[in-house]
C-alpha cells in the first residue's frame, strides 16, 4: 500500500500542480468541486473502508452542513465560517445519535437508516418554506476571506479562490483521516473490518468504533457541504437528495474505498466525466450505476489498489 | 495521473471549440430532471431559432453559435455550467436558468464576470433587486396575483376567500397576493391551505363556503391541486366565481378538473395559450401566431409558454446585439436595458435601468373556460 507521507505528496503536488494546466479559469471550478466531493468521499473512505459499514444519506449530513452556512448567519447573525463549524458540530451530533443504536447491531442496518435519514433531511428542507425558502433554495453569504487576501495583496479571482481554499481543505481532511488509520483506532477499525468476531474476542469495543468512523465520516460530509454551499454563494435541498449520497458511494467505490489516494480518484473522475460527456446528461444515472456494477465485479478494491495490483503483478 | 488525463481532454474539447467562434451565446437548462417539462421546450425553441437566424444569414453579417447545457435542474451543475460558459467557452451573453434555483446559482457568476443573463424562471427575487446584468423574460406570480385583483375589483368583488396549494408554487404565489391585495382595497376572509398530494379540499371549502360575505374564491395552485379544488367547489354548490391562478394554464386542467365543473372558472394566461382567439388588431397576434406555427411544424407538439419565455428571451437578445453593432457584452447588455416596445409572446416589453423585466399587467389575458376550452373574457 501507498504509505501515509507518499499519498500527502501526491495529493499536494496534485493541488499545486494542476493549475499549470489550466487552460481557462473555468477548470479551477473543477478542481474545486473534485476537492468538495474529495472531502466528502474521504469521509466515507473512514466509514467504508476502515470500518466497513455503508452509508446512502451522507447527502443529508451535507444538506445540514450547507444549510447551516446560509440560516445560521440570517437568523443568528453567526458568520459564515463559525456556521460551517455549527453545522459539523450538529452533524456530528445526529450521527451519533443516529447511529448509537444502529451500530449495535450486525450487518448492513445502517445503510437502511442513513437512507431514511437522508430522505428525510431532504424532505424537511424543500417542505419548512418558512425556515428554508423551500425547493426554489436560500442564498449563501460571502465567506468574506477573499477580501481579506485581498487586503494584503493577494488577489484571486472567485474560481482561484474556492481552489485553493477546497484544496487545502481536502489535504487536510487528508491528512487527519491518515493518522486515523495508523491509529491504534484505525487498526482496531479495519481489524473488524476483517472479522468482527475476532476483533471483538481480543477486546475491542466495535459498536463504539464504528460509531466513531460514523460521526466523523458525518463531519466530512457536512464540511463538504458547507464549502458547496459558501462558494456556490447558494444552496437548495437538491443537496442533499438521494443522487447526491449515491454519487458520493459510488466515487468512494470506484477509487477505492480503502484508501484516501483511491478517494480522490474517484471524485476527480467522476466529478470531471459529466463535463466530458455533456451530451449524455440524460444517461448520466445510468452511467453512475453501471459504474458501480463493473467496480464491484470486476475491481472490488475499486480502480487504484486494483490498478496498483495489476502493476506489482507485472513486476514480480 | 487519471485526473490529469481527464483535464487535459477537457482542454483539447475546450479548446477545439473555442476555434470556430462568430458571436457565442450560451445556454444552461433543464432539459433532463424534475423540470424537464419547462426546460425542454426552451432548449427546443432556442435551437430552432439559432438554426432559422443563420440560415437567414445570422446578426450583423456573423453567424450564431449556440452553446447548450443541460444541469438537469441542480443548480449546482448549472453554477458550473454557467462558469464552463464564461470561462472557458467565452460566451457573450447567457439564456437560461429554467428554474429559480439554478437561476439564482448563476447569477453570482454573470455578475462576476459581466455577462448579461436573461433567466426564464418565475421568482421575482431574480430581478428585485435590480442586478447589472441579470435580466429576465417570464412574468411574476405578484403580476398574476395583480391581474386577478384587477379583474375582481372591475367586478365589484372586495371580500374573497384563498385556498393556497402549500408547494413551492401555491406558497409563493400566496405571499405575493397577500402582499398587493390591499391595493386593490380587497379583503380576505379565509386563508385556508392543502397540501401538494391531498385528495380532497371539501373541509377548507366548506369552512371558505360557511364564511359571511365572501363573494369570490381564489386558489393558487399548481399541478393536480387546482382540479381537485374545482371539482369540490362544484359538489359543494359554492355558488360563487372561482379564480385560479396562471400556473393551471394548461388543457390538462380541464380534463383533470372535468368540463363540467371547470365551466365558468376565471384565470389570467399567457396570450400563447389562446392565439387563435385573440382579436386580429391585437399586437402579440402575429408574433404568437408565428411562433406556434414553426414550433408545431418543427416538432409536432403543442407550444407551453415556457418555450415562448425563451424565444422572448432570445428576440430581446438578438435585437440588442442587432442595435449594439458589436459583441461586447457590455454594450449588449446596455442595450438589452434599453428594449422598448418588443412585443413577443410574453407581453410587451418595456426595459428600464429600474426594471430588468418589463413587463406590465396587459401580458396576461383574462380567461374563462366555457365548454370544456378557453375563452377570452372582455
Amino acid at each position: 500500500m501507498v504509505t501515509k507521507r507518499v499519498t500527502l505528496l501526491i495529493l499536494a503536488i496534485l493541488v499545486i500542480a494542476s493549475p499549470f494546466f489550466f487552460p481557462s479559469s473555468f477548470y479551477y471550478r473543477i478542481g474545486s468541486l473534485i476537492f468538495v466531493n474529495g472531502l466528502a468521499v474521504t469521509g466515507l473512505v473512514i466509514l467504508i473502508g476502515y470500518a466497513g459499514q455503508i452509508s446512502l444519506g451522507h447527502a443529508g449530513f451535507a444538506g445540514i452542513g450547507g444549510y447551516s452556512c446560509a440560516l445560521l448567519p440570517a437568523h443568528l447573525g453567526l458568520h459564515p465560517g463559525i456556521a460551517a463549524i455549527v453545522g459539523a458540530i450538529l452533524s456530528g451530533a445526529i450521527a451519533w445519535l443516529v447511529g448509537r443504536p444502529i451500530l449495535r447491531l450486525k450487518g448492513h442496518y445502517l445503510a437502511i437508516a442513513t437512507l431514511g435519514f437522508g430522505i428525510l433531511v431532504s424532505m424537511v428542507l424543500a417542505n419548512e418554506a418558512w425556515l428554508t425558502k423551500g425547493p426554489d433554495g436560500i442564498e449563501v453569504p460571502d465567506l468574506g476571506l477573499k477580501d481579506v487576501l485581498e487586503l494584503v495583496g493577494l488577489d484571486l479571482s472567485n474560481s482561484q479562490f474556492w481552489y485553493w481554499f477546497s484544496g487545502i481543505a481536502f489535504v487536510i481532511g487528508a491528512w487527519v483521516a491518515l493518522n486515523l488509520y495508523d491509529s491504534p483506532s484505525g487498526r482496531a477499525l479495519r481489524a473488524l473490518h476483517g472479522s468482527e468476531i475476532a476483533a471483538r474476542t481480543v477486546g475491542i469495543d466495535v459498536a463504539r468504533l464504528k460509531l466513531q468512523a460514523f460521526v466523523i465520516s458525518a463531519v466530512y460530509a457536512s464540511l463538504a457541504g458547507s464549502l458547496l454551499a459558501l462558494q456556490n454563494k447558494f444552496i437548495t435541498p437538491d443537496v442533499a437528495g438521494f443522487m447526491h449520497s449515491i454519487e458520493w458511494v459510488t466515487m468512494a467505490v470506484l477509487g477505492g474505498a480503502g484508501s484516501v489516494l483511491g478517494a480522490f480518484f474517484g471524485a476527480a473522475i467522476l466529478t470531471t466525466l459529466p463535463q466530458v460527456l455533456t451530451v449524455f446528461q440524460e444517461y448520466e444515472q445510468i452511467l453512475l450505476g453501471l459504474v458501480m456494477m463493473l467496480c464491484m465485479i470486476f475491481m472490488r478494491d475499486g480502480l487504484l489498489p486494483s490498478v496498483l495490483r495489476l502493476i506489482r503483478g507485472k513486476d514480480k | 495521473m487519471k485526473s490529469l488525463t481527464a483535464l487535459a481532454t477537457l482542454a483539447a474539447l475546450g479548446l477545439a471549440s473555442a476555434a470556430s467562434a462568430d458571436i457565442k451565446i450560451g445556454a444552461t437548462m433543464s432539459e433532463t430532471g424534475p423540470a424537464a417539462f419547462l426546460g425542454d421546450p426552451e432548449a427546443k425553441t432556442l435551437k430552432m431559432l439559432v438554426e432559422k437566424l443563420n440560415a437567414a444569414g445570422g446578426i450583423n453579417g456573423e453567424q450564431i453559435e449556440l452553446v447548450l447545457y443541460d444541469d438537469g435542474g441542480d443548480p449546482n451543475k448549472a453554477r458550473t455550467f454557467a462558469t464552463r460558459l464564461v470561462e472557458d467557452d467565452e460566451v457573450k451573453a447567457i439564456i437560461g436558468g429554467t428554474t429559480t434555483g439554478t437561476t439564482m446559482s448563476i447569477i453570482p457568476v454573470a455578475e462576476d464576470s459581466e455577462v448579461p443573463f436573461i433567466s426564464l424562471a418565475g421568482a421575482v427575487e431574480i430581478i428585485e433587486p435590480v442586478k447589472e446584468w441579470t435580466f429576465k423574460t417570464p412574468h411574476t406570480d405578484r403580476m398574476a396575483c395583480e391581474k386577478i385583483f384587477e379583474d375582481m375589483k372591475a367586478r365589484g368583488i372586495s371580500k374573497i376567500g384563498m385556498i393556497s396549494g402549500t408547494d413551492g408554487f401555491g406558497a409563493s404565489m400566496r405571499k405575493q397576493c397577500l402582499g398587493v391585495v390591499g391595493n386593490y382595497g380587497i379583503e380576505i376572509l379565509a386563508d385556508e391551505s392543502y397540501g401538494p398530494t391531498d385528495a380532497d379540499m371539501t373541509p377548507q371549502l366548506t369552512n371558505i363556503k360557511n364564511t359571511a360575505g365572501i363573494q369570490a374564491v381564489l386558489n393558487p395552485g399548481f399541478g393536480q391541486g387546482p382540479s381537485i379544488v374545482t371539482r369540490n367547489f362544484q359538489q359543494l354548490a359554492v355558488g360563487l366565481p372561482l379564480y385560479q391562478s396562471h400556473g393551471v394554464a394548461s388543457k390538462s386542467f380541464i380534463d383533470l378538473a372535468g368540463a363540467e365543473a371547470a365551466e365558468g372558472v376565471h384565470l389570467p394566461g399567457a396570450a400563447l395559450l389562446v392565439a387563435d382567439l385573440l382579436p386580429a388588431d391585437d399586437p402579440q397576434k402575429p408574433v404568437v401566431e408565428a411562433y406556434t406555427a414553426e414550433y408545431t411544424a418543427k416538432y409536432n407538439e403543442a407550444v407551453s409558454t415556457f418555450g415562448g419565455h425563451a424565444y422572448d428571451a432570445f428576440q430581446i437578445l438578438m435585437q440588442a446585439i442587432e442595435r449594439a453593432g458589436s459583441d461586447d457584452p457590455s454594450a449588449i447588455r446596455d442595450e438589452i436595458e434599453k428594449t422598448t416596445g418588443y412585443v413577443g409572446t410574453g407581453g410587451v416589453v418595456n426595459m428600464t435601468p429600474e426594471d430588468h423585466l418589463g413587463l406590465d399587467l396587459t401580458a396576461f389575458r383574462m380567461l374563462e373556460i366555457k365548454d370544456g376550452t378557453w375563452t377570452l373574457v372582455e
